[in-house]
């Protein structure tokens, strides 16, 4: 699991290295780079509002004055994309530092403790696992409704399991070691074992989970807009975008084209930059469990 | 002349770097003979295991030879087709690798990565291969070994795992066997075991043999001659026995000295410092920084060349006359305490130890006391469960029955976080694999700031100055402090260690197998290292060891244990004076003691071991029955043995009274 153990500085030197010595994580990088300054830049650049109705001009083909297009409302895709971005980035980010924190605390206390609350976390994870993410979805969303947080609740239940097992197998790896047993034998309280001695030595799996699981999230939560459980209109929703637009599909594809691209390229990128990281930090993740 | 099996002629192998060449081997010559053995020996990064790699046409990456020539039946190695070179390799040299466990495929059965040598060299396919398969296994003692081609690497225990890498080397009826480090990691009367297999087939096969290692004694108990390694030259070599006796170079003579022997006590003598790394440029002699008679001419030219001191020894040493007619280093035997006055720190009562409730005890009926201010050793083969009783101590393990008690009043079978601060501080340990004792992503002053800290023991502005101490109470530069883990060498790595169990102020150090990973020099180093902060410190040790020499050098009580029972318990002095447990004698039996007192050897042969180690105890009676040369059916295999005390503080636990022991 844990290739490099050198010195911290020069580790780091090393990772930067890896990441822009390979082309296709750099591509990663540069793709997530660029979704975070179109995001962040978004206010400024929309020429349009993203939600406001332009009843004189729906259906627009792209042209100067509308990049990409208008959708049946008369509203400007590209603004309606840009826009998108922020909602998109937002939710992903807090509902992965949700899905990791959760699943890194449950992984290290399970491998830490082990006994029956090992027994008991880990069989709930198989039984979370066993249900299809997208069914398992809807059942909290129907029983919890909608909103902003009960989403982030909804996609760390079905995704933290999965984290939690693979962050117990690295973490399973470390606590026989000597020094996890002195800080023990010292007297040293569970959560000062884990956050000293296990978690600084098993940063590198946290860390590609994360990317990984931050492109799984993007996705799922579009599809839940998709599918009218996610955002509501008129809020500027790839996944809902698509939705609104897809049965014009042959009249007006633009209008579905420019979410999708955006999608797509934003999934890509933290796919490439969590196998370039994989690659970096020396993670095995055939081996660690990835559910 | 006739052409000799093996021809190293001034090999020099290096790699480069940043646009330099970095030698790792220079200039190193050999012959060796059908049927000769010779030891290559050396402290770790001294080119060892990159020479034996060369005897087989093989190098690391990245290296390169730029001189010399290895010939092997009078074939250049590296002037050979691949072709020429898969025949030579396995069919006239083979290599035995360091860990057999890993050079085996972990997925293929035992029998068919046999049956692939043999059917690559020997040209033998189905039950034709099958049959010498089992016949090879045969050869190297396994014990049913049609059994054993249905097997994985896995099924099969350190010791065996070896036994089938001889057997493999053997397959394709080899001349030269290459042996590193054939027996490192193994435990002493495995080890002895595997070393009678090399020394029997010399014997049958006329093989010769290279062996590389680490470990004088092992080199001393298999082979004629040695060839000594420093700083990638070879700088004596000679017959074994003659250069062991009266070394003319005086890396030799400190390498010997920095052996602990059973034969006598006192700790030995340290080799300060550490061979020179590969690419730094050396004036005369590379030994010279650590030489105790260096004189202003060994640092100045090329490397003194290895020049015949007589007949047939040869060293690289302007003074190796006089280093032979030095007199014999001298031990020195620190004080023991006075037992009669003191007092007991812990007391172990009827303990019982099982790793699973209801499973089998690992440790059981123990009756033990670490007395203050002792260094008391606790011996056995793995799995005897002297860590067991260690971890237990440490409140990491509770035990199923008995009574543990420290310093007459707490109570130590609570585990550790039922115990106070106060009681978690006075016990500290230290680990025996330095490489993973330390958080790796940590710089070391923090691993010996921590307990300062969490015990309170150091104000918040005073914590720089206790660990700049404290590091230097261990013999490390304060500005080491800065580094991580991976920086500094196994010897500076176990110094840490020993720091931040000192940092704690223990009353009680819970020492396992901490030298046992170490090369000689370090080993000896750390040994004095721990005396003098015992003594200074005013602590109390339980040292672990399977190595009795390394025993007899610091402890001033044994107690040997056989799965997990107690067998027999003692003064040093007493316990290596005899009579001895018959496990005992085995043990003893198994050290090898680069210079074996003459007339000791044939005792212990006798009990050479045949058979692996158990890892259950039987059912009834003495633990040992089933091992026993002595074993008396009816009386060892139903009742439990009694104590025999001798005159002494010497106590043993066995069916035979102390005059049968003594004559058995």
């Amino acid at each position: 699991m844990m290739t490099l153990s050198g010195a911290g500085r020069r580790r780091w030197g090393a990772v930067a290295g890896v990441l822009t010595g390979s082309r296709s994580t750099l591509i990663g990088f540069v793709l997530v780079g660029a979704h975070l300054v179109l995001a962040l830049a978004a206010p400024v650049l929309a020429p349009y509002s993203p939600i406001v109705n332009n009843g004189a001009l729906p259906i627009d083909a792209p042209s100067l004055a509308h990049w990409a297009g208008t959708d049946q409302l008369g509203r400007d895709v590209l603004s309606r994309t840009l826009y998108g971005g922020r909602l998109a980035l937002t939710d992903t980010a807090l509902a992965t530092i949700g899905v990791i924190i959760v699943g890194t605390a449950v992984g290290c206390l399970a491998a830490y403790w082990r006994g029956w609350f090992d027994e008991v976390v880990m069989r709930i994870v198989d039984a979370v696992l066993s249900v299809p993410t997208i069914l398992a979805l809807l059942v909290v969303v129907t029983v919890a409704g909608s909103g902003t947080w009960v989403l982030m609740l909804a996609v760390t239940t079905v995704y933290a399991p999965a984290v939690a097992r693979v962050v117990r197998a690295a973490a399973l790896e470390v606590i026989p070691l000597d020094y996890v047993t002195a800080a023990r034998a010292r007297g040293e309280r569970a959560f000062a074992v884990l956050s000293r001695e296990v978690l600084p030595n098993i940063l590198d799996v946290v860390l590609v989970e994360t990317a990984m699981r931050a492109s799984w999230v993007v996705l799922l939560i579009s599809s839940l807009s998709f599918l009218g459980f996610g955002a509501d209109p008129p809020s500027p929703d790839w996944g809902l975008m698509v939705a609104e637009n897809r049965s014009m599909l042959a009249v007006a594809p633009w209008a579905s084209l420019a979410p999708i691209i955006a999608l797509a390229t934003l999934v890509i990128g933290l796919n490439l930059a969590a196998d370039g990281l994989a690659k970096s930090l020396g993670v095995d993740r055939m081996r660690g469990g990835v559910a | 002349m006739t052409t000799p099996l093996l021809a190293v002629d001034d090999l020099s192998i290096s790699f480069g770097a940043n646009g330099r060449t970095h030698h790792i081997v220079s200039n190193v010559s050999l012959r060796l003979g059908a049927g000769q053995t010779l030891g290559i020996v050396g402290e770790s990064g001294c080119g060892k295991s990159t020479l034996a790699g060369a005897l087989l046409g093989r190098l690391p990456g990245g290296t390169e030879v730029n001189d010399g020539r290895v010939s092997v039946a009078g074939h250049d190695l590296f002037r050979s087709s691949a072709r020429q070179l898969r025949a030579l390799r396995g069919g006239t040299v083979a290599l035995v690798p360091q860990n057999a466990g890993h050079a085996l495929t972990p997925t293929m059965r035992v029998g068919r990565q046999m049956r692939e040598v043999l059917t690559l060299h020997r040209d033998l396919s189905g039950t034709a291969a099958d049959e010498e398969a089992a016949r090879l296994f045969a050869q190297v003692r396994m014990p049913q070994p049609e059994m054993l081609l249905t097997r994985y690497p896995h099924e099969l225990s350190g010791g065996q795992q070896q036994r089938v890498g001889i057997a493999l080397a053997l397959a394709g009826a080899p001349r030269l066997l290459v042996l590193d480090e054939p027996t490192t990691g193994l435990d002493v009367v495995t080890q002895a075991g595997v070393l009678d297999l090399l020394a029997t087939l010399r014997a049958e096969l006329g093989l010769a043999m290279i062996l590389v290692s680490h470990d004088l004694g092992v080199i001393a108990s298999t082979c004629d001659r040695v060839a000594v390694m420093y700083a990638g030259r070879i700088v004596e070599t000679g017959p074994t026995t003659r250069l062991y006796d009266a070394p003319g170079h005086p890396y030799t003579r400190a390498l010997l000295a920095s052996v602990p022997s059973i034969a006598e006590p006192g700790l030995p003598a340290d080799l300060p410092g550490s061979p020179p790394k590969p690419g730094g440029t050396v004036t005369g002699c590379a030994f010279a920084e650590r030489c105790p008679v260096v004189q202003a001419q060994c640092r100045t030219g090329d490397a003194p060349p290895l020049r015949a001191i007589d007949d047939d020894t040869r060293a690289a040493c302007l003074r190796a006359e006089e280093v032979r007619d030095l007199p014999p280093e001298r031990r020195p035997v620190h004080l023991r305490p006075e037992y009669a006055e003191q007092s007991t720190l812990v007391s172990l009562r009827g303990v019982e130890i099982r790793y699973r409730s209801g499973g089998p005890p690992t440790v059981a009926d123990l009756d033990l006391d670490i007395r203050r201010g002792e260094t008391l050793a606790l011996v056995g083969e793995s799995g005897s469960g002297k860590s067991t009783v260690a971890w237990t101590i440490a409140g990491l393990r509770a035990p199923s029955a008995g009574t543990v008690t420290f310093a007459g009043t707490d109570d130590l079978t609570r585990l550790v976080g039922a115990r106070p601060a106060s009681l978690r501080r006075r016990i500290q340990t230290v680990f025996q694999n330095a490489d993973t004792a330390l958080n790796p992503r940590r710089l070391v002053r923090e691993a010996v700031g921590r307990p300062l800290r969490l015990f309170r023991l150091a104000g918040r502005n005073d914590v720089a100055a206790r660990t700049d101490a404290l590091f230097t109470d261990v013999g490390l530069d304060p500005s080491y402090q800065h580094r991580l883990p991976a920086q500094l060498s196994g010897g500076q790595r176990q110094r840490v260690g020993i720091a931040r169990a000192l940092a704690a102020e223990p009353d009680l150090v819970l020492a396992d197998e901490v030298v046992s990973a170490l090369d000689v020099s370090v080993q000896a180093a750390v040994l004095r290292l721990l005396d003098r902060v015992r003594t200074e410190h005013d602590s109390t040790y339980l040292f672990i060891s399977h190595d009795l020499a390394v025993v007899r050098s610091i402890a001033d009580r044994v107690a040997v244990l056989y799965l997990g029972r107690l067998c027999e318990i003692g003064d040093v002095a007493d316990v290596f004076a005899g009579p001895s447990h018959p496990y005992t004698r085995l043990l003893l039996g198994s050290v090898l003691d680069p210079r074996p007192p003459a007339s000791d050897m044939d005792g212990h042969a006798a009990s050479r071991p045949v058979e692996e180690p158990e890892s259950a105890p039987p059912a009834a009676g003495c633990p040992f029955q089933r091992r026993c040369p002595h074993a008396i059916e009816g009386l060892c295999d139903t009742a439990t043995p009694p104590w025999r005390q001798t005159d002494t503080t010497h106590r043993i636990r066995c069916h035979l009274d102390l005059e049968d022991l003594a004559r058995a």
